[in-house]
């Protein structure tokens, strides 16, 4: 299944990732030919199946509610892009 | 035109679980930032989440509460989306398998009837981090504290057609969380936001109007303007010839505005899927009874007992039972008052007034049950008048005194009541009064009503505000003749 | 001593034939003076390792010892270690020290085996030939030139470089068994679930799984000893007992069926490869075992489902890193979303970036019914096959990859033909079920991998095939020329 331009823009914003418009041919032909693979799951008849998330057909384990962990903000913070008075600093979120 | 309005809310509830629904951080309010965000809440590379059984109680509790059905199994999914305060990348969430299925809660309205509110279903999710806006050169800082606390998110149908349904919809459940024991309710702190769905469509008219999101509403206050003010903006909208935009819009308490939210409407694309990293979780039979067992009595079945226990009518039976903190200090009040009535009367009245001048909670009040109760008795035996018992309230308030018998011997409010000594004043100020007496005598019923009161100032006077009125209307009757 | 095993090394120890210290130093010579040729290593720890083994040798002494006491090994760059970089092959990670250890990384510390260092590896995992690494491509050591296979390329040239004897590695799609096939080692990619996924750079959750990379299978039994486990941490773990996988490598194989899917040896197999394959079944034969015809009729359709749930799980997994509280961060970001864009364009290679693209697409409104969903849907035909054929087989047998090694360079610019590599490991991620690869026979001097595949938790069936085979063959013992 072909994959337009306009798809791959908006996939890419989505996803956060910068696309420059000299990459989006390539793009288009990689994710074309990709999807063109993945149209093989057409052929199969999986009226009658249900959905597999897991491997293994286990149910999930719930956690007693005791706090296990203390404060590493220091061991954390050191290894962070930018921070300030123990916050992350990220540039200014416009709303 | 006349218009109907259509209310729905989504209603976010912090769980007052010790820890976060993915690890085990505490969720204590007002730590320093970021000392509360494991490596988990972090989503530092590969953590995994693993869920809190306590959170999963607690949805139960809610959705046993609201009469509803609660999903054998449920799973969670990924609802993905950037944002610097979900670390992750997604929300982890439920869609398709909510813990809480569709129930229904009754709101008393003022008229005294009765309505009922659909519950859609109520979903466990994650809380995200909070972003500070405040100037680090430039940039925003992001605490992550927050990130990571148990959240059910409610979800009602569109039963709301009025700002006064959608308050007392939003009262009932706010009372029923905390009641229960999953929420501390706190709404400025945020334990408690409420989204807000509102559409109008002409009177009679059965399809649906396109609807806006009115989103974080931290009080009630707040929630009835927000929703009086998108009504009349979509009336306006649409008797001008417009057309209502489906958008989500933020509301300013501070300035009774609100605003479209566009940078949250560009591709809103979720891209939910089954979260990988957990399993589905299965509720067996004994989870339920065990949620069950630990089921407090909720306001509904209080407000009957107090009918019952206390011969409250309904409305005072409605209000004093709807907080637990406050039906409890009602209850305590009558331990020590004796007297439900005047207890209730109190309560509701003085009582809330201050809480709400204060803004205080309940449990902040100054004045304690057992002040307040022997407050009560000294009004119920006459020992004071209710000018006198205002007084006390006053100082007890205040903190000038620990019981109210210490004010009244303090202030000397003690009612006079003894009748010999009244009997002495009334006739001292009827001595001076003979024309007052003959205006009184040839008056008819209902005059002489009004008349009494020419006579009470100046016995309140001579009595220096202390004899008991009651006991003065019944010698001047007397003496009057009747 | 680095042609010794685990085993032997393990022994060597014990009686005191030589300490870890001298051990350690060995191998970290080997690594100094060999490794410019493979890049088999992103990082090396000498400092730690010489460290760690003192300990171990201090532990010898005073009676504390497991079999892995003193043994040198190697991590692959995705499991996180506690205050030694941990990259996944990524500038997006190019500096990250995590503050933490993965499951896997203290369960071989505790077990007193000492790490050498990081080994090399496809970016995020995300490749079959260790050549998207932004750290350059690691060369096979059978052939100039060559690749190793991906993504756990890195450690499977150094297991067989003899710069290590052992190394742990993750499966996704093949991850573990085709670079150990293309490289002549033993891999072991177990049941999903047996081994924790705590501290696991993820790539795709429901499918990633950690192994083993070993010379024999005696070692990868050893291995999986310490390895294997429930883990509170991680929900996906499962809660089963560890058997000692070494205790059944002796049994005969007497009546052991084989089962040989026709979807595998179809006339797209080159003839070389087909024979040397059956050669080796020949070999079980020999030693007892029968061999049938079996169909897995969705095999077919594996590479496709697969190519949309991990991408797509990849697309999720890989949201977190977004330049906001660890790793790469791009200069100057404008604003919000100049940084998430560019941290992502900048930080991550071409073949990470179409995937996350690709599940991005797969997951968005519109498509995912007819990509997600359906891939869901075709994964549990391609489970239900196998359940179907181990009903009539023990284990099911096939090449482990298409071809040998081939040539760097031969498959980058095509990404299809480079997720062909994968066609037959790829079904046995979407069902969850163990694997291996054992070196049985050489291809124009280069070596060929078989894979086994067993039902669930069967491990230590697998091993003890793959052992019992390497009693009678010596395709394991082959040494690459230097």
């Amino acid at each position: 299944m072909a994959i337009s331009r306009n798809d791959i823009e908006k996939v890419a914003l989505l996803a956060r990732i910068k696309v420059d418009d000299d990459q989006v041919t390539a793009l288009e032909k990689d994710l074309g030919n990709i999807l063109d693979l993945v149209d093989q799951l057409k052929s199969a008849d999986t009226s009658q199946t249900e959905p597999m998330a897991h491997p293994l057909d286990a149910v999930q384990r719930l956690r007693p509610d005791v706090v296990t962990e203390s404060n590493q903000r220091e061991a954390f913070q050191a290894i962070a892009p930018a921070t300030e008075n123990g916050l992350y600093l990220v540039p200014r979120v416009i709303e | 035109m006349q218009w109907d309005v259509v209310i729905g809310l989504e209603i976010h509830v912090q769980l007052a679980t010790k820890t976060k629904i993915f690890s085990g951080s505490s969720t204590a309010y007002g730590a320093e930032p970021n000392t509360q965000a494991s490596a988990v809440d972090l989503a530092m590379p590969g953590t995994l989440p693993v869920p809190n059984e306590q959170a999963f109680r607690y949805a139960v509790m809610f959705g046993l509460a609201v009469n509803a059905e609660i999903a054998r199994r449920s799973v969670f999914e990924r609802k993905n989306y950037f944002y610097p305060d979900l670390p992750k990348g997604y929300q982890t969430t439920q869609l398709e398998r909510p813990i809480v299925g569709p129930g229904h809660v009754d709101i008393e309205l003022a008229d005294g009837s009765q309505k009922r509110v659909r519950i859609h279903h109520a979903h466990l999710e994650e809380d995200a981090g909070k972003s500070l806006h405040e100037d680090f050169h430039g940039m925003t800082g992001i605490d992550l504290n927050r990130a990571g606390t148990p959240l059910i998110e409610v979800v009602t149908e569109p039963d709301m057609r009025s700002s006064e349904e959608a308050v007392a919809f939003a009262r009932k459940l706010h009372g029923l969380v905390t009641s229960l024991g999953i929420c501390d309710g706190n709404m400025s702190e945020g334990s408690l936001r409420f989204d807000v769905n509102v559409s109008v469509r002409p009177k009679g008219q059965e399809a649906l109007g396109t609807r806006t999101e009115t989103k974080n509403l931290n009080s009630f206050r707040f929630m009835e303007q927000a929703i009086h003010q998108e009504v009349e903006r979509q009336i306006d909208i649409l008797e001008d010839g417009g057309t209502i935009l489906q958008e989500t819009r933020l509301y300013n308490g501070d300035t009774n505005v609100s605003r479209s939210m566009r940078s949250k409407e560009e591709a809103n694309d979720y891209r939910y899927f089954p979260c990988p990293d957990l399993l589905p979780v299965d509720i067996d039979e004994a989870f339920i009874e065990d949620a069950r067992s630990r089921l407090p009595e909720l306001p509904d079945a209080r407000k009957q007992r107090f009918m019952e226990q206390y011969g409250l009518n309904d409305y005072d039976a409605a209000l004093l039972s709807n907080e637990a903190k406050l039906s409890a200090f009602f209850e305590d009040t009558v331990r020590h008052g004796k007297d439900a009535k005047l207890a209730a009367n109190w309560i509701q009245g003085e009582f809330s007034a201050r809480l709400n001048a204060e803004d205080k909670q309940v449990a902040e009040s100054p004045i304690s049950t057992e002040q307040l109760g022997g407050l009560v008795i000294r009004i119920a035996d006459q020992t004071i008048s209710s000018a006198g018992a205002k007084k006390v309230f006053e100082a007890l308030w205040s903190g000038e005194a620990g019981s109210a018998d210490e004010v009244i011997e303090a202030k000397g409010l003690k009612q006079v009541s003894d009748t010999g000594e009244l009997e002495k004043l009334v006739d001292q100020v009827l001595a001076e009064m003979p024309e007052q007496i003959a205006q009184y005598q040839e008056a008819d019923e209902k005059k002489r009503k009004k008349l009494m009161g020419g006579f009470m100032g100046p016995l309140m006077k001579a009595s220096k505000g202390q004899g008991n009125p009651k006991l003065f209307n019944e010698i001047l009757q007397r003496k009057l003749g009747g | 001593m680095h042609d010794k095993t685990v085993a032997e090394l393990s022994s060597a120890l014990a009686s005191g034939q030589v300490s870890s210290v001298e051990l350690t130093q060995h191998f970290l010579d080997r690594i100094r003076q060999d490794d410019s040729r493979y890049n088999a290593f992103i990082t090396v720890t000498e400092e730690a390792a010489l460290k760690d083994a003192r300990a171990a040798d201090e532990r010898r002494q005073q009676g504390d010892v497991t079999p892995w006491t003193g043994i040198p090994f190697a991590h692959k760059d995705l499991f996180c270690t506690n205050g030694v970089r941990t990259t996944c092959g990524s500038k997006m990670l190019e500096n990250f020290v995590p503050p933490y250890d993965a499951t896997v990384t203290s369960k071989l510390r505790e077990a007193g085996a000492v790490c050498l260092g990081k080994t090399n590896m496809d970016e995020f995992a995300m490749g079959s030939s260790t050549e998207s690494s932004y750290f350059g491509a690691t060369t096979n050591p059978w052939g100039e030139r060559r690749v190793p296979g991906g993504s756990s390329g890195g450690s499977a040239a150094a297991v067989a470089a003899r710069l290590v004897p052992a190394a742990t590695a993750t499966d996704t799609g093949g991850s573990i068994r085709q670079p150990a096939a293309l490289c002549g080692i033993t891999g072991l990619k177990p049941t999903y679930g047996r081994i924790s996924r705590y501290g696991m750079v993820a790539f795709a959750s429901s499918l990633d799984q950690a192994g083993t990379m070993t010379r024999t299978a005696q070692d990868s039994a050893m291995m999986l000893n310490v390895m294997a486990g429930h883990d509170p941490k991680d929900s996906t773990s499962i809660d089963r007992a560890v058997p000692d996988y070494t205790a059944e490598l002796d049994q005969p194989l007497k009546g052991l069926r084989i089962g040989l899917p026709r979807e595998y040896f179809t006339a797209q197999l080159s003839a070389a490869m087909e024979q040397t394959v059956r050669n080796a079944i020949a070999e079980y034969e020999k030693l007892g075992a029968t061999v049938q015809e079996i169909s897995l009729p969705h095999a077919n359709l594996a590479i496709a489902a697969y190519y949309v749930i991990a991408p797509a799980e990849c697309s999720a997994n890989l949201s977190r890193f977004d330049g906001a509280r660890y790793g790469y961060r791009c200069d100057n970001p404008k604003d919000l979303l100049d940084m998430y864009t560019r941290t992502r364009a900048e930080g991550f290679g071409s073949e990470v970036k179409r995937r996350i693209l690709v599940g991005t697409y797969a997951l968005s409104a519109g498509y995912y019914d007819a990509y997600y969903l359906k891939a869901q849907k075709v994964r549990r035909l391609i489970q239900q096959d196998f359940i179907e054929a181990f009903g009539q087989v023990d284990i099911i047998m096939s090449p482990t990859s298409p071809s040998p090694a081939f040539v760097q360079g031969e498959k980058t610019n095509d990404p299809v033909t480079m997720y062909l590599e994968d066609i037959f490991t790829i079904s046995t991620n979407l069902a969850g079920l163990p694997a291996m690869s054992v070196p049985a026979g050489m291809m124009d001097g280069l070596p060929v991998g078989l894979q086994m595949i067993g039902d669930y938790f069967s491990e230590a069936r697998l091993l003890n095939a793959a052992h019992q085979f390497q009693q009678v063959t010596d395709w394991h013992q082959m040494t690459p020329a230097r």
